[in-house]
């Protein structure tokens, strides 16, 4: 009986990152069961050094990757409102990938399937560990209209946005 | 199988280009651990028959980039650089924190060891198994953040093109030197990230030596199987949990020191340490807070304490200049040891000497030492190539800075190092100037003063350290203190983040080498053994020295004549550490680590430890 009320999403402020990766160490521990950053579904850019942010997916209103997926092997979780892919129909081909605003999705290092933010079936362990050291980047919250494309950019689009508001005039040339 | 390694070492020639990979037996590796330990290891075997000829910044040199065990585990990321030292001749495990060892492990290997030197300019590139030499001549001379930037973009170019289906490649992590290591300057650093830098050691000088500007890493595996991950992640958990308690370095990064140091334990170096002692309100880390940072918490990998704060100045003539806090080290010796009391212009000091590829403990340590020379009129300001090095005054160590980092003019002979310096000074002036040199054994002395008695309160804390004044690894008695110099080789040895065990039992670094690697250890067994036998390593080594310098304990195992001075001002006016005071510990100190009466380790000492070849090397000095 699940209802859009109570999907979640994990709302971010990115400019208070730390650089710290927990949020990487939790992901790949719970679904791959090891400390495996390329395997991590969130991961942290450092472009340039103090501009380190999370990229991951932004569950846009449209689902742009769903819809670009040839073979249906992703889809939206009712219960959640997470892109769930389906490792077995998956066939690696990187359409989502160019799909998606934000270029998130990225592929399994060692396996043919695409790596997209399940929310962990509603709780996302990321969240966790940035809560816990009250870095507070992270946070759930109930899905709503959120303007989700704006969280869905390129990582070199997030790095300039952050690297001007850190450093001031200078940012861009420390690309 | 002992676990929690990647398995394999790295191995490149760069006088061939020849790459290979090498493995260590298990055994070596449980004796050794990794970092620190690993590279004493690797440095005796293969040059120890010929150490006081090997000079460090020649061909022969072996630079060595060592994980350990618990790199990426323990929470708090580093990596171990070492060889032979061109500032002490001997070992040092000089740690650099960032991702580059959590890359290297995912990337299949423990470590990197680097012998040989490239013709031109060159940067090695990992990819997994894929090790390229690349040209370098495009970032050669390029500062710092110059070179971060180009590499960075050149490398996820590279991986992007190689592998377009995969998606956006983050960022490789990158080890790189600055100007001042392309020329050889002892007092530079090998540097992560912009900011962060192996220093102790002058390891950027060896790495110049061998025109190796960069050495950039991607990994994509998982980092390597442990032996009871369940019981990995509860003590991951059980170290941050700690240090969420713990507000001090969390807040302040280590910037409290000027509160700490400068003001209650009466320190931290002024003016060349002529004084330890400021106010705690003239150079307080709340005025950088409010001044110059523009980020509260920045870290590296899994690191619970994130103690670095980004800073910027916003306006004024310093305006754009950026580093992170800066940490206490360089508050001190890029700030109060200068006479600089300003955040703005210590901020400014610490992102050009970042650039430069400068280390602030060694580089603002011999440009006190110049400006006391001046002050004392022995250095005049033809000497100094016009410049008026008047305390104070952050655009003459500026300029300065920047004559150090390009060998120009006095810059040359600063580039050398406190002690060398001033035994070229000694020479040219016929003055006794030794006496203001604050150093051990070739090694600038870090910002922790040991008169008041507050701080270090061990007299013989540098002057029996096997790293000469490194403040990380200082001695200390008895042997199983946790601030010993053996208790703190097992972190640069498993290699992480010594900031996150303070708060934590004693016993559990030990709990989790063995849930990574499956291998008990006892602290009994490391301190008696295992530590103990590194140490021997290490203090044999760093008496046969060579080929420039060589020390000799009954003159060399001291302090710097200036801390025989009394303090001059502050709560501790006054104190002094007396030399008889001092030679009675150091007398202490030989014995419980089993050297002789003229500190040369014992016959018996290193037998027992299994170090005949070692004994039979030291003959000649006994």
């Amino acid at each position: 009986m699940s209802t859009k009320k109570e999907q979640i999403w994990i709302a971010r402020d990115l400019a208070k990152c730390s650089g710290c990766r927990k949020c990487e160490i939790a992901c790949s521990l719970f679904h791959e069961k090891r400390i495996w950053p390329e395997a991590s579904r969130i991961r942290v850019f450092m472009l340039a050094p103090g501009t380190d942010f999370p990229h991951f997916c932004a569950q846009c209103e449209d689902y742009p990757c769903v819809q670009a997926c040839p073979v249906k092997a992703l889809s939206v979780s009712e219960q959640t409102g997470a892109v769930l892919v389906d490792r077995e129909t998956c066939i690696a081909c990187g359409q989502c990938i160019e799909a998606c605003p934000g270029r998130i999705p990225h592929m399994h290092p060692t396996e043919d399937y695409i790596l997209i933010c399940d929310l962990c079936g509603g709780d996302p362990q990321c969240v966790k560990v940035c809560q816990e050291g009250s870095w507070n980047v992270l946070r759930v919250v109930p899905r709503g209209n959120y303007a989700h494309r704006l969280y869905a950019r390129k990582p070199e689009e997030t790095a300039r946005s952050l690297a001007i508001k850190i450093y001031g005039e200078e940012g861009e040339r420390l690309l | 199988m002992i676990l929690g390694y990647a398995g394999k070492f790295l191995e490149v020639d760069l006088s061939t280009g020849e790459v290979k990979e090498t493995r260590f037996s298990d055994e070596v590796l449980r004796d050794y651990i990794g970092g620190r330990g690993l590279a004493a290891k690797i440095l005796w075997d293969r040059l120890g028959g010929r150490w006081e000829t090997v000079d460090p910044l020649e061909l022969e040199n072996i630079l060595l980039f060592l994980t350990g065990p618990l790199t990426g585990f323990f929470p708090g990321g580093r990596i171990c650089v070492s060889g032979k030292s061109p500032q002490s001749n001997g070992v040092v495990g000089s740690t650099v924190a960032g991702e580059f060892g959590v890359e290297l492990k995912c990337a299949g290997y423990d470590g990197i060891i680097v012998s040989g030197e490239a013709e031109k300019p060159v940067y090695l590139f990992v990819k997994d198994g894929d090790v390229e030499v690349r040209d370098a001549s495009h970032v050669w001379g390029k500062d710092a953040k110059q070179t971060v930037a180009t590499l960075t973009k050149e490398c996820r170019a590279l991986l992007s093109k190689r592998f377009p289906m995969k998606g956006e490649w983050k960022e490789p992590s990158i080890l790189y030197i600055g100007p001042a290591g392309e020329r050889k300057v002892r007092t530079a650093v090998v540097a992560a990230k912009w900011t962060h830098a192996a220093g102790y050691g002058g390891y950027g000088s060896v790495m110049g030596s061998k025109r190796l500007k960069a050495i950039a890493v991607k990994g994509s595996g998982s980092l390597p199987e442990v032996a009871d991950m369940d019981k990995v992640r509860e003590l991951m958990q059980a170290v941050c949990s700690d240090v969420y308690e713990s507000e001090l370095w969390r807040r302040w990064g280590t910037g409290s020191g000027g509160y700490e140091v400068g003001a209650k334990t009466s320190s931290e170096p002024v003016r060349n340490w002529q004084e330890e002692w400021h106010d705690e309100k003239s150079f307080g880390v709340d005025q950088f807070e409010s001044r110059v940072w523009v980020k509260p918490y920045w870290g590296d990998f899994g690191c619970p304490t994130t103690c670095l704060k980004v800073a910027v100045v916003k306006s004024g003539k310093f305006k754009g200049a950026m580093t992170d806090n800066p940490d206490y080290e360089l508050q001190a010796y890029l700030g109060t040891n200068l006479g600089i009391f300003t955040p703005e212009e210590n901020v400014f000091l610490a992102s050009l000497i970042d650039d430069l590829g400068l280390c602030g403990i060694q580089t603002g340590n011999v440009m006190g030492f110049a400006a006391e020379l001046f002050q004392r009129g022995i250095l005049t300001k033809d000497d100094l190539d016009g410049l008026e090095l008047k305390w104070g005054d952050a655009e003459a160590f500026a300029s300065l800075a920047r004559k150090i980092a390009f060998r120009e003019g006095i810059g040359d002979l600063l580039a050398e190092g406190t002690y060398r310096a001033a035994l070229k000074i000694q020479e040219m002036k016929k003055a006794d100037v030794l006496q203001y040199a604050v150093q051990c054994k070739g090694i600038s002395i870090g910002a922790h003063g040991i008169r008041s008695g507050k701080d270090y309160p061990e007299n013989y804390s540098y002057a029996c350290s096997v790293q000469g004044g490194d403040h990380t690894s200082t001695a200390c008695l008895p042997l199983d203190d946790f601030r010993s110099e053996l208790a703190m080789m097992f972190n640069d040895s498993a290699v992480y983040c010594y900031f996150n065990i303070f708060g934590i039992p004693r016993n559990l670094k030990f709990e989790f080498y063995k849930a990574v690697t499956g291998v008990e250890l006892t602290q009994e067994d490391w301190i008696n053994t295992k530590a103990l036998r590194i140490l021997q390593l290490q203090r044999a080594m760093l008496l046969l020295g060579g080929p420039d310098l060589k020390w000799k304990p009954k003159i060399h195992d001291s302090n710097p004549p200036r801390f025989h001075e009394p303090l001059p001002s502050g709560p501790y006016k006054g104190k002094t550490v007396e030399k008889a005071e001092v030679e009675a510990e150091i007398k202490r100190y030989y014995e419980a680590v089993g050297w002789d009466e003229n500190g040369i380790p014992k016959s018996e000492t290193l037998r027992k430890l299994g170090l005949e070849d070692v004994d039979k090397a030291l003959e000649k000095l006994r």
